[in-house]
C-alpha cells in the first residue's frame, strides 16, 4: 500500500516538475475557525532541490495519463513512460500531512488530459473543494485551468484556488501548431479571459462588501518554454509583455526547455538547457515589472536578442550613454532605478539618505550596490571619480574584467581540461 | 569609561538605556551580565530591570520613531551580537537628540548597521519559517528543535500559531535551551526536561506516531524526483540550504544512505 503511494508519488511529482511556478505569495486568505495553514503574506521556500529551484508547495500530476501528444512533453501519448493515477484522497492526505508538518505552503495541482478537458478540470476542482469543505484547510492551493474547460468548472475552481494558471506552453502560435498539434492557443486564452474578468469583478465586489467570498486572491499566471523553438528574446518578451497589459496576469514563468525526446522537431537529448538565457528573460521580466522599462527599451528591432554576457540593465544603458552620468544627490527615484548596479532598495535608501547628507561613495558601497558596474554611470560627492569618456565596448570589457560572473566560464575562449 | 552590565533581555537593556541618561554617563558601553569581563581600569555599573524606566525609554522612543524602526531596534537586539548594544545605545541618543526622524539615515553608520543587523535577524526568522520541520509523537504533539543562529522564537511565534491553529505543537531552540509550546489557545515559553528514555532528546523515535516514518520518507522521495538533473546546481542549492541547517531537514537526511 505505502510502496504504491511512493511509486505514484515519484511518477507524478517527476511529470510535474516542469512546470516552473513555485510561488506561494500574494494571497489574502487567512486562518478561519482554528482551521489548518494561513496563505496570507510573503511565500515560503521549504526547501530547494539539487538544482537550485524552491519547493513550495507540493507539485504533482494527478496523472499523467494524457490524450495529448505535445512533444515537448514528457508525458505526451507516445511516450513510453510508467502512468499513474492519485485518488482524491491520496491527494488529500499527502497535502495536509505536509502541511502540518511545515514541508509545504500548500497544493500545486495539475493533470494530464483524460477522457476531455471538463472531466479532467471537475476532477482538479474536487479535490480544491475538498480541502477547503472538509479539513478547513486554508493553505495556498494553485490550480492548473485546463485549456477548454468551460466557466462554470473556471467559476468554482476561482472560489477554491489562490492562484489560477493556464500555460500558453509556445511564445508563438506557430511553435504550438509544430510542436502540439491538438492544443490551440485560442482554447488557452479564452480561460485567461474568463478569468481575467472574474477577478477584475471579485476585486469590485470586494470593494462593496467585505464579505465577498475570496476569488484567486493571488491572480493568475502562465508559463512557455524556451529555447525548444526559434523564437527571438524580442517575441518572448513582447507576448510576456501583452500578458502583463492585457490579462493583468501577476507572472509569466520561462522555462528552459529540458530535452526529453528525440523528436527530430526538438533539440537532441543532451542539449544543454539554456540557463543563462531563461536568466537573463527574468532579469528584463523585473525590468518591466519592478523598474519601469518599456519592453522596447530592452528589446528593440535593432537589438532583438539579450545579451548573454551582461544584464539586460546594463545592455540598455551602455546603449543610451547619453543619459548618463546620474548625479546621485540629484537624480530622480526613476532614474535612480535605471542605473546599472543598483536595484530598486538600493535606489530608495539613496533617496532617503540624501535628506541627511550628501553621498559619498564610502556610503554607497555600504549600502549595497554593485559599485564595479554602477560606478561607470554616477557621479556622488566624491572627488575620487574618475569617470572619461569611455566607449560603451570600453566600458563592457572594464566591468567584464573587474567583476566575476557567474557565468564567465561559458564566456571565456580558454579551454578548461580539468 | 563605564561599563553598564545588564540582564541581557530587552527590557532589562532599555532599563539601562534609562539609567545611562539618569545617571549622565557620558562614556559608556553597555554588555551583559556573562559577556562582562572585570576590568581594573574601568568602573562598572550594574543595572536592574526596572519596569517602569523600561518603559518610559520605549515610550519615548515611540514618540521618536515609527513602529517599523521599533521593530528593527527589536530585532537588532535579538541578535546577540557582542557590541549591538552599544550601536543600539547610539542609535537610540541620535533618535532622542533630533527634532526629525532618523530612522532612514543610511548615512548615519549606527542607524545603518541597526537595519541591516535587524535584515540579517528577519532572513533566520524566514529561514526558521521555512526549515523547521514538525514531527508528529504517539500523543499527537507536533515536534521540532532548532539551532537558529539568532534568537529568532519570540519572532516567528506568531506565525506558527496563527498556522497551525488545530494542533499542539513545540519549537525547540537546542542552543539557547528553551522552546515555544502551542496548546490549542495560548503560545508559552517553556524548559524541557528530557528523559533517559530518549538519550536526552536525541533520539525521540520510540516516541513517534506510527504514521510519522511514512511521510518523512514520502517527503524524502518528493524532494527527489523533483529535482531536474540537468540542472544541477550545487552552488545555488547550498547558498540557500546551508549545510548547518542539514541536520533538522529530513529531505538532507537520505543522503547519509546513498
Amino acid at each position: 500500500m505505502s510502496e504504491r503511494l511512493m511509486e505514484k508519488l515519484s511518477i507524478l511529482a517527476d511529470a510535474a516538475k516542469y512546470d516552473v511556478s513555485c510561488s506561494s505569495s500574494g494571497s489574502s486568505r487567512k486562518n478561519e475557525n482554528k482551521g489548518l495553514g494561513d496563505a496570507k503574506g510573503v511565500g515560503i521556500c521549504h526547501a530547494y532541490t539539487e538544482d537550485g529551484r524552491c519547493v513550495s508547495l507540493l507539485k504533482i500530476l494527478l496523472t499523467n495519463h494524457c490524450i495529448f501528444d505535445c512533444a515537448y512533453c514528457v508525458s505526451r501519448k507516445s511516450n513510453d513512460v510508467k502512468r499513474a493515477a492519485f485518488t482524491v484522497q491520496e491527494v488529500v492526505d499527502l497535502t495536509i500531512n505536509f502541511y502540518r508538518r511545515n514541508y509545504i505552503e500548500g497544493l500545486f495541482l495539475s493533470s494530464g488530459i483524460f477522457k476531455n478537458a471538463d472531466y479532467t478540470m471537475e476532477r482538479l476542482v474536487r479535490i480544491a473543494k475538498k480541502l477547503r469543505q472538509e479539513h478547513n484547510f486554508h493553505g495556498y492551493i494553485h490550480l492548473k485551468a485546463i485549456p477548454g474547460a468551460s466557466d462554470e468548472l473556471l467559476k468554482e475552481a476561482g472560489l477554491f484556488a489562490d492562484r489560477l494558471s493556464v500555460n500558453i506552453e509556445m511564445p508563438t502560435e506557430q511553435s504550438l501548431r509544430l510542436l502540439a498539434p491538438d492544443k490551440n492557443r485560442k482554447d488557452m486564452i479564452a480561460p485567461m479571459k474568463y478569468l481575467k474578468g472574474a477577478i477584475e469583478e471579485n476585486r469590485e465586489d470586494k470593494k462593496i462588501f467585505k464579505k465577498a467570498p475570496l476569488f484567486a486572491p493571488a491572480g493568475q499566471s502562465t508559463q512557455m518554454v524556451i529555447g525548444a523553438t526559434p523564437e527571438n528574446d524580442r517575441q518572448i518578451l513582447w507576448m510576456a509583455n501583452q500578458f502583463y497589459d492585457k490579462m493583468k496576469l501577476k507572472r509569466v514563468y520561462y522555462s528552459g526547455y529540458v530535452p526529453v525526446s528525440n523528436d527530430n522537431r526538438l533539440p537532441a537529448i543532451g542539449t544543454p538547457v539554456p540557463m543563462i538565457r531563461e536568466n537573463r528573460l527574468y532579469q528584463a521580466d523585473w525590468l518591466l515589472r519592478f523598474y519601469g522599462f518599456e519592453v522596447d527599451e530592452i528589446v528593440n528591432e535593432e537589438n532583438p536578442l539579450l545579451e548573454m554576457d551582461i544584464d539586460p540593465k546594463l545592455s540598455w544603458a551602455l546603449r543610451n550613454l547619453q543619459l548618463f552620468p546620474l548625479d546621485i544627490n540629484k537624480a530622480d527615484l526613476s532614474l535612480i532605478m535605471r542605473i546599472p548596479g543598483i536595484g530598486v532598495s538600493s535606489a530608495k535608501k539613496i533617496v532617503a539618505a540624501r535628506k541627511f547628507s550628501k553621498l559619498t561613495w564610502d556610503h554607497l558601497k555600504k549600502f549595497g550596490i554593485a559599485v564595479n558596474r554602477a560606478r561607470n554611470f554616477v557621479t556622488c560627492q566624491s572627488d575620487v571619480f574618475n569617470r572619461r569618456d569611455w566607449l560603451p565596448s570600453q566600458i563592457k570589457d572594464k566591468i567584464l574584467q573587474a567583476g566575476k560572473s557567474k557565468y564567465s566560464p561559458n564566456f571565456s575562449p580558454q579551454l578548461k581540461l580539468f | 569609561m563605564v561599563t553598564v552590565i545588564y540582564d541581557g533581555t530587552f527590557e532589562g537593556f532599555l532599563t539601562a538605556v534609562f539609567e545611562v541618561y539618569e545617571y549622565k554617563f557620558s562614556s559608556v558601553n553597555i554588555t551583559t551580565k556573562e559577556r562582562f569581563q572585570q576590568n581594573v581600569f574601568n568602573n562598572h555599573h550594574e543595572s536592574l530591570f526596572n519596569e517602569e524606566k523600561a518603559a518610559r525609554v520605549w515610550k519615548g522612543l515611540t514618540a521618536k520613531i515609527s513602529a517599523a524602526a521599533l521593530s528593527q531596534l527589536y530585532k537588532a537586539f535579538l541578535s546577540e551580537e557582542t557590541g549591538m548594544e552599544d550601536i543600539l545605545l547610539k542609535y537610540i541618543q541620535y533618535a532622542f537628540a533630533k527634532k526629525q526622524t532618523i530612522e532612514s539615515d543610511y548615512s548615519n553608520a549606527a542607524v545603518l548597521t541597526v537595519i541591516q543587523t535587524a535584515k540579517k535577524v528577519y532572513r533566520e526568522k524566514h529561514r526558521m519559517e521555512a526549515f523547521i520541520r514538525f514531527q508528529l509523537t504517539g500523543d499527537g504533539l507536533f515536534y521540532a528543535v532548532c539551532q537558529p543562529d539568532f534568537n529568532v522564537l519570540p519572532l516567528i511565534e506568531k506565525h506558527f500559531k496563527s498556522r497551525y491553529a488545530d494542533q499542539r505543537w513545540l519549537i525547540y531552540d537546542s542552543k539557547r535551551k528553551y522552546g515555544i509550546y502551542y496548546d490549542r489557545f495560548k503560545v508559552e515559553t517553556v524548559q524541557l526536561s528530557f528523559d533517559e528514555k530518549t538519550n536526552n532528546g536525541k533520539n525521540i523515535q520510540i516516541m513517534l506516531d506510527e504514521k510519522e516514518l511514512l511521510y518523512q520518507q514520502l517527503w524524502q522521495q518528493y524532494f527527489k524526483s523533483v529535482n531536474i538533473v540537468a540542472r544541477k546546481n550545487t552552488k545555488l542549492h547550498i547558498q540557500h540550504m546551508p549545510k548547518r541547517y542539514w541536520k533538522f531537514l529530513p529531505e538532507k537526511q537520505s543522503d547519509a544512505f546513498r
